[in-house]
């Protein structure tokens, strides 16, 4: 690189700054790879709080009208002790599974949280899959509860720097998920599973057949660009400029435009007639669409305005 | 490209999308009431459309990541693909049919399949039995330090031998408290073995050790009783459950050492493949062996309150030996 020829910085992200999520690929048996966002950590203990409290109260509708039932001794008191604790820890340890099972891979915390469990590789999600990963919850997150709760009744009689130990032990076991790239806890490892987000797509109209443009507001013809201005940009300012022409409804979407048209138009040296910065945007976007797409048939893409044209 | 007099472009892109997208709208509701309804809510049309529909949106995604540069466009079809590709190819198996095919075959393949871990497991177990009950034998203290109160109920060295002989054959009272004390040990005992499973996952030695304590307490409890004379009663009174349950707990025990083994030893596969593959198996052996604790809590808690001679405690031991034996060795042998 010589002295004078200023540096081209080529490790700018191509993502845009509003899709800082891990991608899972898997390769469906058609032979194409779908990609699944995975699903953030926020989001699972949210689906988890939601679960638990579920669970909590179905207990309840369970546990009242028994105690009910004992206080009034139309049952006996020993049998209805029995019967809560088998209920207990039935629907403890399986309503996870039993839900992932019935619902695709879904719990109802997960299901309002559009998060969902698939295998890793891309296969069907077994049963087994989904039993053992629920059924290691227990040592991630009842135990670790239990242990905080009552130390007495997990680790009786032990020296306190056992306990801290064991108590940092089971954190480091908890909060796996938070150390590896696909979010995995141990169940997870265990069952060779991923959870991922399937949040509702919503289908656009497509920006370069918009009314808008077909009829300008304005009686002036739109704007004609040269490849030369349309050079100057790449595939993520593209996308950028979509993500702009979008927000139309939002706040702060007409100051948006404003501010972009003016940049783009200092940018590619615009001598052009003066026009309505919106259809100025919007045929500059599906002028450089086009072009950008040309290039990308040609199998010379560009990814952003710092790469090289070639 | 056509560049005509108003300055419009039409896009490859944008004829590809009009071409193909009432397709994916057709797609998107059949998916969207396959989720409200389920599959039995879908007429057979709509299933059979399901596939060649699915197929159509996977080929216009690649199609489109190679033409487009729609943003909104490329996620609408990553999403929708994905949707469709876990109705297609998710879980579809009836939760009874599952369970069936569990017992029937998956869980005693994979018992025999781990012989050799739960052979390990067992022998853990036996040793630390062994040393519970020499242990407590040299000195009866021990037995505090080995069982837990809960378990012992008031049991211990300082008991009479008159107290320790009439849990063994109570009839009244303690019936009625047993069932619920079954019930109590099912979960405990379930409990221990989830841990003892997950605990694998942490290498094998955490899960040695917990089949270790467990054998520990058993040995304990035999010593206490052995040094009063009533050790014949003793084994009359937890053979019958314990030979389940045992067999139960040394599941589980198999199951962390096969997690901890294939952490430890991956072998010729990935490491993570081999964990994800072998956990799966090592989750069916604590599932069956959860079913096998609550068999075992059933027997606990109904049958030893009816039946108080020493014979019939002993034979029920030993068929219920005898028909777990035969389960492991001969159920799920066709079509393997």
């Amino acid at each position: 690189m010589s002295a004078s020829a200023p540096a081209i910085p080529a490790t700018r992200p191509p993502i845009g700054p509003q899709t800082p999520e891990r991608l899972h690929e898997v390769i469906t048996p058609e032979g194409v790879p779908v990609r699944f966002a995975v699903a953030l950590a926020g989001d699972r203990v949210g689906a988890l709080i939601l679960d638990l409290l579920i669970i909590c109260a179905v207990l309840l509708v369970i546990w009242i009208p028994l105690a009910l039932l004992a206080g009034m001794s139309l049952i006996g008191g020993d049998l209805v002790l029995a019967g809560l604790l088998l209920v207990t820890f039935v629907v403890r340890t399986f309503y996870f599974s039993f839900f992932e099972l019935n619902w695709q891979g879904q719990t109802p915390g997960k299901r309002r949280l559009r998060l969902r469990v698939v295998d890793a590789r891309g296969g069907p999600l077994s049963a087994d899959a989904i039993l053992v990963r629920n059924l290691t919850r227990e040592v991630e997150v009842f135990l670790p509860l239990l242990a905080f709760a009552g130390p007495e009744t997990v680790y009786p009689g032990a020296a306190v720097l056992v306990r801290v130990l064991a108590g940092l032990w089971m954190l480091a076991f908890g909060f796996l998920p938070l150390f590896n790239r696909d979010r995995l806890r141990v169940g997870d490892l265990l069952a060779g599973t991923v959870v991922v987000r399937t949040p509702d797509a919503i289908l656009l109209d497509d920006l370069t057949t918009r009314p808008e443009v077909v009829s300008p507001a304005e009686q002036v013809a739109p704007p004609v660009f040269s490849p030369e201005q349309l050079d100057v940009y790449g595939e993520y300012e593209l996308q950028v400029l979509e993500q702009v022409l979008r927000g139309e409804g939002t706040p702060g979407h007409v100051s948006a435009v404003l501010a972009v048209a003016e940049r783009i138009r200092k940018k590619i040296g615009w001598e052009g007639p003066a026009t309505h910065d919106k259809l100025f945007l919007q045929t500059f976007y599906g002028a450089l669409r086009a072009h950008l797409e040309r290039r990308m048939l040609l199998g010379r893409r560009r990814a952003h305005k710092d790469q090289r044209i070639d | 490209m056509s560049d005509d007099v108003s300055g419009q472009f039409t896009l490859k892109s944008a004829a590809f999308r009009a071409e193909r997208e009432a397709s994916w709208r057709e797609l998107e509701s059949l998916l969207w009431r396959l989720q409200r309804h389920g599959l039995a809510g879908m007429g057979a049309n709509d299933l059979a459309r399901l596939p060649v529909l699915y197929r159509a949106t996977l080929s216009s995604l690649s199609v489109a990541r190679a033409i487009s540069l729609d943003r909104n466009l490329l996620e609408y079809l990553e999403t929708l693909s994905a949707r469709a590709y876990l109705a297609v190819y998710g879980t579809r198996r009836h939760l009874g049919e599952a369970v069936w095919d569990f017992f029937r075959r998956r869980f005693p393949r994979t018992v025999r399949n781990y012989r050799w871990h739960l052979a390990l497991a067992a022998v853990v177990l036996l040793l630390g039995t062994a040393a519970g009950w020499a242990l407590t034998h040299a000195d009866s203290e021990r037995f505090y330090a080995f069982v837990g109160s809960a378990m012992a109920q008031g049991r211990g060295p300082t008991s009479s031998t008159e107290s320790l002989r009439e849990v063994l054959y109570d009839r009244q009272g303690a019936a009625r408290m047993l069932k619920t004390f079954a019930m109590f040990l099912f979960s405990h005992n379930s409990q221990v073995g989830l841990w003892a499973f997950a605990i694998g996952a942490a290498g094998a030695i955490p899960a040695a050790l917990l089949l270790f304590v467990n054998g520990l307490g058993l040995g304990a409890f035999a010593a206490l009783y052995g040094s009063r004379g009533l050790s014949l009663d003793f084994w009359g009174w937890i053979l019958p459950h314990g030979v389940t349950e045992l067999t139960a707990v040394a599941l589980c025990g198999t199951a962390g050492l096969v997690v901890g083994g294939a952490l430890i030893f991956p072998g010729r596969e990935e490491r993570l493949a081999g964990l994800a593959r072998r956990g799966r198996e090592a989750g069916v052996l604590v599932l069956g062996a959860v079913a096998m604790f609550f068999v075992a809590a059933l027997i606990e808690g109904l049958f030893r309150q009816l039946v108080h001679s020493l014979p019939m405690r002993y034979s029920v031991a030993v068929v219920s030996a005898a028909v777990w034996i035969a389960y492991f060795l001969l159920a799920g042998r066709e079509q393997q």
